[in-house]
This record gives C-alpha cells, sequence and structure tokens, in this order.
C-alpha cells in the first residue's frame, strides 16, 4: 500500500469549532496520506474529531488551515459552487441513517445524483439498474425507503454512492444503525467494491468487526492522529 | 419531469397540512376575488358611461330640480347633437324591499342618447305612442314575472300617490355593463300630473343629458351651458357622464378603501399562512436539503425546490379559489343584485388573483429558502437520525 500513489493527501489540518466566546480545536496538525484503491478505517472515541475529519476530505466542511488534496486538486482553495460540482463527481457517501430521500423510490434515489451529469434519461436508467444490480436490489427498485429494511436501505445508498463512479467513497458509521446480519451484508459489500472495482473507501466506525474488514486502521484521539494499524487484506 | 414529481410528492407528503394550506389559500383566494367583484361592481356606472354624455343639473344639488325651459338654451349651443331630461321617481313596487331604479324620461331622445339599451322597434313605437307606457329591463321583468300589456303600479314617496304604467317594451343590455334592472316612464306622464296636483313642481326635471356632436368637446361645452345659465336662479352643473358617476361613488369613498385595504389584508393573511407551512416544512426537511447538497446539488436547485412547492400550493388554491369565485359571485349577486345590477367576475380580477397567488407563493419560499442555503452542510446532516 504504502507504494501506491496517494489519492488523497492531508498536510498540517487544523480544524476547531466555535461555541459562543469559546473556540473548540476538533483536530490538530493532521497529516494524513491515503493510497487510491485503499479502504481506511477511522477509529476512535466520540468526539474525537473523526466524522470531522470525513467531512473535510469530503468536502462537506472547511479546514481552519491545512491542505486537502483530492485527486490531486487541492479542494480548501475551492468555492461552495465549485466544491458542490466537484463532490457530485468526485465522492460517494454512505451514511449511519441512510439519508434516502422518503418520497422518493429505491430507483429515484440512486438516479439523484445523475440528475446533475448530463446524461440522457436512457443512460441514466442504465446506470441506475447496473448500480442496484450491484447491491442485489434490482428487485425492489419501485420501493419506497419506508418500504425497505434497514439493510436494504443501506445498500440502496450504496448504490447511490456509486452510481457516478466516483473517486473516493467515504463511510460515516455505515453499520451503526443496521443489525448485525445486515451490517457484515454491508461490509461484505463495501468490501467486494474495494477488491473488485478498486473503490478507495474512507470509512469512519466504532464497530472494531467493521474495521477489520479495513486494510488500515488510523486512530483519533482528541484531535490527534495516532499510530497506523495496518492489517492484511482479507 | 423528475423535478415535478418530486416537487408533487414533497408538497403531499404531509396530506392534511397541504389540504388546509390550501384550503386557506382557496377561501382567500375566494374573498379577495368577491371584494374585487364588489369594488368592480360600485364602479360598473363608471365603466358603462358615455365619452360624448353629459349630465346637467342643479350647481347646488341633485336634489334640486331645474326648469324645463333650460332644454332650448342648452339645445342652441354648439357641438350639442341631442338632448333629453329625466327625474329620480323612487318608486316603490308593491314593498320596499323591492328595490329598482326607476325614471320620468323623456323618451324619444333618451332612447337614441342611450343605444346601450335595445329595446325592438314594434315595442320601442308602442311605449312612444302610450303616455302610460313604461319600459323595464330584461333581468326586471324576469324578477317580477311581468309580460308585455302588464299593468304595473308604483308608489313614490317624491310624487304621492299610486302610479299606473302600462309595461310595453323590455330591453336588454348591448353591452355586459348595461344595467337591465332599470324601469322608465314618460316623464310627460309624471308633468301633466303634477300640473293637476303640484303645479309648483311642474315643468321641473331632475337633470338633463346633453350629446355632443365630439367628445374632444365635452370639456368646452360643459363650461359653455354652465356658463349660459350663471347667475340665474337655478345655476347648473355640467360634467361628464363618468365623472358623475364617479361623484357618486366618491360619497362612499371610505367604505371602498376599506373593502380594498380588507382584500390586501386577506393577501397577506394568506402570506402568512403558506409562510408558516413553508417554514414547517423546511425546518422538517433540513436534513434533506443537506443531502441534496451533499450530492452536489447547488443552491439555486435547492430554491427552486422550496420555491416550486410553495408555488404549486399556492397555484392549486388560487385555480381552486379562480374556479369557485363566478358561482359564488352569482350567489352573492342575488342578494345584493338588486344594488348592484352588474356582479360580474372581472377578467382583472382573475389576473390579480393569479398574480397575488405568485406574491404568496414567493414570499412564503423567502425564509424557507433563506435558511435551506445558509444550513452548513455538516449541520444540516447532523439533524437526521
Amino acid at each position: 500500500m504504502e507504494n501506491q500513489t496517494p489519492i488523497v493527501e492531508i498536510k498540517h489540518v487544523n480544524k476547531s469549532y466555535r461555541r459562543g466566546t469559546h473556540i473548540i480545536p476538533v483536530l490538530e496538525n493532521i497529516t494524513l496520506d491515503i493510497a487510491e484503491g485503499e479502504f481506511l478505517a477511522l477509529m476512535g472515541p466520540s468526539g474525537s474529531g473523526k466524522s470531522t475529519l470525513l467531512n473535510l476530505i469530503a468536502a462537506l466542511d472547511q479546514v481552519d488551515n491545512g491542505i486537502i488534496r483530492v485527486g490531486g486538486i487541492d479542494i480548501t482553495v475551492l468555492s461552495e459552487t465549485e466544491l458542490a460540482a466537484w463532490r457530485s463527481v468526485n465522492v460517494g457517501f454512505i451514511f449511519q441513517f441512510y439519508n434516502l430521500i422518503p418520497v422518493l423510490t429505491a430507483f429515484e434515489n440512486v438516479e439523484l445524483p445523475l440528475l446533475l451529469t448530463g446524461l440522457s434519461r436512457r443512460e441514466r436508467h442504465e446506470h441506475v439498474e447496473l448500480a442496484l444490480q450491484v447491491v442485489n436490489l434490482a428487485s425492489r427498485m419501485d420501493h419506497y425507503p419506508g418500504q425497505l429494511s434497514g439493510g436494504e436501505q443501506q445498500r440502496v445508498a450504496i448504490a447511490r454512492a456509486i452510481v457516478t463512479d466516483p473517486t473516493i467513497l467515504v463511510a460515516d458509521e455505515p453499520t451503526g444503525d443496521l443489525d448485525r446480519v445486515s451490517a457484515e451484508e454491508i461490509l461484505g459489500l463495501m468490501d467486494q467494491l474495494n477488491r473488485d472495482s478498486h473503490k478507495t473507501i474512507i470509512m469512519v466506525t466504532h464497530d472494531p468487526r467493521a474495521a477489520k474488514k479495513a486494510h488500515t486502521i488510523r486512530y483519533l484521539d482528541k484531535g490527534v492522529l495516532n499510530n497506523v494499524h495496518s492489517q492484511a487484506a482479507p | 419531469m423528475y423535478i415535478l414529481k418530486l416537487l408533487l410528492r414533497n408538497a403531499f407528503r404531509h396530506k392534511l397540512r397541504t389540504a388546509l394550506t390550501i384550503l386557506s389559500i382557496t377561501i382567500a383566494i375566494l374573498a379577495f376575488g368577491l371584494l374585487r367583484t364588489f369594488i368592480g361592481a360600485w364602479y360598473a356606472g363608471v365603466k358603462a358611461s358615455s365619452a360624448n354624455r353629459l349630465i346637467t343639473r342643479n350647481a347646488i344639488s341633485l336634489i334640486f330640480p331645474l326648469p324645463l325651459s333650460y332644454k332650448d338654451k342648452i339645445r342652441q349651443i354648439d357641438a350639442v347633437r341631442r338632448i333629453s331630461y329625466g327625474n329620480w321617481f323612487a318608486g316603490i313596487y308593491k314593498d320596499e324591499k323591492n328595490f329598482f331604479a326607476n325614471y320620468a324620461i323623456e323618451a324619444k331622445n333618451y332612447m337614441a342618447l342611450y343605444p346601450e339599451f335595445v329595446l325592438p322597434p314594434d315595442q320601442k313605437e308602442a311605449f312612444l305612442r302610450d303616455r302610460k307606457g313604461c319600459v323595464a329591463g330584461r333581468k326586471l321583468v324576469e324578477r317580477y314575472h311581468w309580460r308585455i300589456g302588464d299593468i304595473v303600479v308604483l308608489k313614490s314617496a317624491v310624487f304621492p300617490g299610486n302610479w299606473e304604467f302600462v309595461l310595453r317594451g323590455i330591453y336588454h343590455g348591448r353591452d355586459e355593463s348595461t344595467d337591465e334592472r332599470v324601469f322608465f316612464f314618460h316623464w310627460d306622464y309624471l308633468n301633466e300630473a303634477l300640473k293637476k296636483t303640484a303645479p309648483r313642481r311642474a315643468d321641473q326635471v331632475g337633470w338633463y343629458i346633453v350629446e355632443v356632436t365630439d367628445p374632444n368637446r365635452a370639456a368646452e361645452v360643459a363650461q359653455a351651458i354652465d356658463k349660459t345659465f350663471k347667475n340665474s336662479l337655478a345655476e347648473t352643473l355640467t360634467e361628464t357622464e363618468k365623472a358623475f358617476f364617479l361623484s357618486f361613488i366618491s360619497m362612499a369613498d371610505a367604505i371602498i378603501v376599506a373593502i380594498q385595504l380588507v382584500s390586501f389584508v386577506v393577501i397577506i393573511i394568506i402570506i402568512a399562512v403558506a409562510a408558516n407551512t413553508m417554514a414547517m416544512t423546511a425546518r422538517e426537511r433540513i436534513g434533506e436539503y443537506a443531502i441534496f447538497k451533499t450530492l452536489g446539488f447547488r443552491g439555486w436547485r435547492i430554491a427552486g425546490m422550496i420555491i416550486g412547492e410553495s408555488l404549486l400550493i399556492t397555484m392549486i388554491g388560487c385555480l381552486i379559489g379562480i374556479a369557485l369565485t363566478p358561482p359564488a359571485a352569482k350567489e352573492f349577486s342575488k342578494i345584493v343584485g338588486t344594488y348592484f345590477p352588474t356582479f360580474r367576475v372581472e377578467i382583472e380580477t382573475i389576473y390579480i388573483d393569479i398574480g397575488a397567488s405568485i406574491l404568496v407563493g414567493l414570499c412564503a419560499a423567502i425564509i424557507p429558502t433563506w435558511r435551506a442555503l445558509k444550513i452548513r452542510i455538516a449541520d444540516g446532516l447532523r439533524r437526521i437520525g
């Protein structure tokens, strides 16, 4: 892994939040490279800054200082509009609570990111069907999120995340709201995406079983990135 | 298509709330439409007025008459084509609640002066021939089920006694704004009776109607008429028919202004109702807007979704309200028809309804849109779960 080109480069990143008159440091001098095709797990106690770091990598939040490059692009200098366009192409998101739009069917939820591309309706439909086949949900494409189980909803979310073929996949506690069986399915699916499609995955998790699927585990504690723990790919 | 589908589904996500909002907007648009129609009905006489007709009345007040002898003097003024005259009769048919306008007129010229009162030639001839004859508008005749040849008896407070008339003609309006509830009879009939019963009131007219050859010379003719009778016992005030009606309406200016204010208050109320719905909606969906932003949707697309949903809800309410206004106005006209001969929903009212609804939809979406655009993605996502 160390010899591969980093797809994500994080250099001396600091991030703090203001609460009233208090400034609360969340991340301190974070430096991290993530290689292309890597499956990285970020672990740490609550409030350690894992999700904040993930949000910064995915351009959902902005650094106080430091540099984050993804695919060679310094995303810290992009405007809000440029970041929106960049995210739509480069990042696939998987959240703990799936974050599907309840009034849209599974098919329509997966189609959502493709509306921002120049694809024709027919092309969009082909992509959506393929993504739903990858997550093995083609048969339930006309169901609304409320008609699907938690595991199925998360699979729809994964299909939505991969449908644009993004550079990186970011997952924030993807199994946090699932039972054990569904969690295993989701982790298996992510592992498959990493192994077969060489997707770079950055996952925040509390769950040691989930972290085991990753190639590398990094621990955050009180905003500081600690040791590297590499593990053999299963 | 996708976005329209999303708008529709979002709009009806909370069916009861949306239905109640639409109902509120419908009622408000209906009320607004009826109030505007009411104001329009007030101005119906002004709309129906002709630019080449002048009204000459006593300068002190309309209740004071003018001598019949003025007729020939006015007729001699340059640019006067035709002249007629009339008296307000204040007749009551059977009961005081049966109110309708009734005038004693010099019929021959009056008919020529008012081509908008269309009378079949044979009926016109019969009316002109019969001194006790009268003519009534189509709606008035329908209301009292009169037929040609019927004897109509009016009791007048101004000219005491029971007055018998024979219905000789039924006119209909040439224009939609023409009043079809007026009753006319011969001024001569009234005057002859007055000569016998109240000679001091004979040979007096309430007002003259003067037709000018060129509407552009109306002001000049009006001045000439008033100058002719300057310093006489009955000085005149001559004005265009439109100004004459407006002077009537100005007496009720405060009421009309109040009604106009109420109609705009109604709009403000529906803005508040729709804004409340949209504010609740946006607050509930702030997490979803964060998801859209996460996926790369830009501010204008999210704003479009909120504004679109707001407009969709208000326009549904507006269209139902517009559809209900004409039948409601028809029912309303049954109650106030005696006082407002034309109670019709004008096309301008519908345009104002649509314009007001668009304004309401846009105003209601301002704060929710601003909130949705301002929310940081990370903060928005934190609200989910």
